[in-house]
């Protein structure tokens, strides 16, 4: 990260999404496909790269028309920007990675309704300029990215013993030690991991803990 | 002009619509060959796959896959009724997919465990080629599993009988349990078991438990752990495909003759 | 027939539940699950939707963006494939749907709005409904299919939230470690949740 090319506010507008105002650890945002892409890690990276790229453009295109759009139609003209950008996202996806897209099926089409897209858009991008608002939307897209792929590593190497498809850990399927743990792939493994993130987050910084 | 009029309202998203569109279309239809040919170079590399003719680890080019599959693979279309070579239709542009939807090129499936409700009047039949000679035939499979159908290829012996290989390249069953029928170890316990036993009848089955050496327990296979209804799913699919109202008729004609 | 719905019915319901097995919906279900009273709200409201949803976008899929479905305005056009456009055309319709929906139950049944007025804004961007619709069209269901598997979607998602919401209310009297509290157990119980429904997968129709 050049400082010298960001000044204080954008570094901010990165940084902060990371740790301290993370999407989806403190604003319950965009779970459900960190939950669903997880169970490997290719499928994780190709979805954070994705939705990276998704909300920083349309954080980008929606700061641009903000003083152009008429406020009764906002939420819907929104909608438009992302859905346009997530189809020209999954096309690419299509043509370039095919299986990993297959693999991927309904949740690339669900970053349109990623609350972390809409969420940012409404909350930063209309109020702000261009290019803070770009910034704004790849650093979110990028704290989504960590817990995805902090948990694609950890499913993916528990669960079947591998990192991307290399054996790390020989499964005994396959003639090693390793007894790969079931529950880590199946839906519910993943919902542990998540909370097991949020309690060591908290514990780190106890300022993002709830009263309840 | 007044930003909450409905005039602007209507222009300012006319405009974008216009704009959002232009860009999505020029994605789509940029992007359509390629995703056209990945489909087809997909289906090659399975087909590659299962015959031997390409080695799971080895990474080949979209031109190689083509070439290889052009040099050594034909295809022809099976008459599941008559068990003959349907000659009517032009087995590059039919699709079993779609001829689920015509009435003249489908029919209700009879009773099976494989949940195919209606099944095409016709299937794909693939022979790979060494030296002009047909040493393997390869046959498209699928059936449904615990969580989703499994679609996969089986490749039999010249002999019509005896396994080659075979190969799951879509399913959703659960990773690490059902999801083991795509683990190349197992799919390598298949090969040299016996489809029918002497009577012509479809014996080959996956087990519960482990079954011995193809030559001294030719009609049995390995049993996936922790995945008994995955493994019942593969057995039902097997006897459903290699049955007389599908490939059967024609794989036991060729037999009798002896010929391809 | 009727076995065929039924199956299909309690396949969407329990056996693929979209909260519980495809995650769908998560933001809202872990949002608003806080208290029984208002789960049940957005419970309604989510089943009312996506029924809705799905309806409508099986009838735009298949007579407007599949290959060959512009076959029945004139044979000519039955070569054209709008697949591509089918995220934008069910968010679309999603959308204008709940606005709809926001209007009509505003003038004609204002108790019933009263109760789900503040939700349906919600629904819009909940994943569970464009999910199903897309789930819809992955699977190529027809009409009647596409029906029934709304009506069990949306059935199963509010049976998750009122369940997960009864928990929460009792958790309340629970000493659970600050770190965990709220979101955290959230995710646990979810999960716990899963697990049970994981049950289910064994039953075949």
């Amino acid at each position: 990260m050049t400082s010298t090319m960001l000044g204080k506010k954008e570094r901010q507008a990165l940084i902060d999404p990371l740790f301290n105002n993370n999407p989806i650890a403190l604003q319950v945002l965009g779970i459900c496909s960190a939950l669903a892409v997880t169970t490997k890690l290719d499928k994780a990276i190709v979805m954070a790269i994705s939705l990276t790229l998704v909300t920083g453009f349309s954080s980008l295109s929606i700061s641009l028309i903000r003083n152009l759009v008429p406020t009764n139609v906002r939420i819907i003209i929104q909608l438009t920007i992302i859905a346009s950008l997530v189809i020209i996202a999954d096309q690419i996806l299509k043509a370039f990675v095919p299986t990993i897209s297959k693999q991927l099926s309904v949740y690339v089409g669900l970053i349109i309704t990623n609350c972390i897209v809409m969420g940012r858009a409404e909350a930063y991008a209309l109020q702000n300029p261009p290019f803070l608002s770009f910034l704004d939307g790849i650093g979110n897209g990028l704290g989504y990215s960590m817990i995805l792929i902090v948990v694609g590593v950890i499913r993916e190497l528990f669960g079947s013993g591998k990192i991307l498809g290399y054996t790390i850990l020989k499964p005994v399927t396959e003639g090693g030690w390793y007894q790969p743990n079931g529950l880590l792939i199946m839906a519910p493994g993943a919902l542990f991991i998540i909370a097991i993130l949020i309690w060591l987050l908290r514990t780190w910084k106890p300022e993002q803990q709830e009263k309840e | 002009m007044e930003r909450e009029g409905s005039v602007y309202t209507v222009i300012f998203t006319t405009i974008l619509c216009g704009i959002c569109s232009v860009l999505v279309a020029s994605a789509a239809v940029g992007l359509k060959d390629r995703q056209i040919m990945n489909k087809i170079l997909d289906k090659q590399h399975k087909i590659l796959l299962v015959s031997g003719l390409a080695g799971a680890k080895e990474s080949l080019s979209r031109s190689e896959i083509q070439e290889r599959y052009k040099q050594n693979i034909e295809t022809k279309l099976v008459n599941f009724e008559t068990g003959e070579y349907e000659t009517s239709l032009d087995p590059a542009t039919f699709d079993p997919q779609r001829a689920l939807k015509d009435p003249n090129l489908s029919k209700p499936a009879p009773p099976n465990g494989a949940g195919i409700v209606n099944m095409s009047k016709y299937g794909h039949i693939y022979f790979v080629k060494k030296g002009g000679q047909v040493e393997e035939v390869i046959i498209p499979i699928q059936g449904r599993g615990l969580w989703s159908v499994m679609y996969g290829f089986l490749a039999l012996d010249k002999d019509l009988n005896t396994v080659r290989g075979i190969i799951f390249y879509e399913h959703g069953e659960t990773p690490g349990l059902g999801g083991e029928i795509e683990n190349p170890r197992w799919c390598q316990l298949w090969v040299g078991r016996k489809v029918y036993d002497d009577t012509g009848k479809v014996q080959l089955s996956v087990i519960k438990g482990t079954a011995g050496p193809p030559d001294t327990d030719p009609y049995r296979v390995d049993g996936l752990s922790g995945a008994t209804m995955t493994s019942r799913g593969v057995t039902n699919l097997i006897q459903f495909w290699l049955s007389d109202s599908v490939y059967g008729k024609f794989l036991k004609k060729k037999r009798e003759q002896g010929s391809l | 027939m009727l076995e065929h719905y039924l199956g299909l019915f309690i396949k969407s319901a329990f056996i693929e539940n979209m909260a519980l097995a495809f995650f769908l919906g998560m933001c809202s279900f872990m949002a608003v699950s806080r208290r029984v009273e208002t789960a049940i709200g957005l419970g309604a409201a989510v089943i009312f939707v996506l029924v809705l949803a799905v309806a409508v976008s099986n009838l735009i899929y298949n007579y407007l963006l599949r290959e060959g479905a512009l076959g029945w305005v004139h044979p000519s056009l039955a070569s054209i494939d709008l697949g591509f456009l089918s995220f934008l055309a069910y968010i679309g319709s999603i959308a204008a749907l709940v606005q709809l929906v926001e209007m009509f139950v505003d003038k004609y049944a204002p108790r019933l709005y009263s109760a789900l007025g503040i939700f349906l804004p919600l629904i819009a961007v909940n994943c569970a409904i464009l999910g199903a619709a897309l789930f819809m069209e992955q699977r190529d269901y027809n009409f009647g299919d596409s029906l029934v598997f709304a009506i069990g979607s949306g059935i199963g998602w509010a049976l998750a939230i009122i369940g997960m919401a009864s928990i929460r209310e009792k958790m309340r009297y629970s000493n659970v470690p600050p770190g965990l509290r709220g979101l955290g157990m959230a995710f646990i119980l979810t999960g716990l949740m899963a697990l049970g429904f994981l049950a289910f997968s064994g039953i075949q129709l």
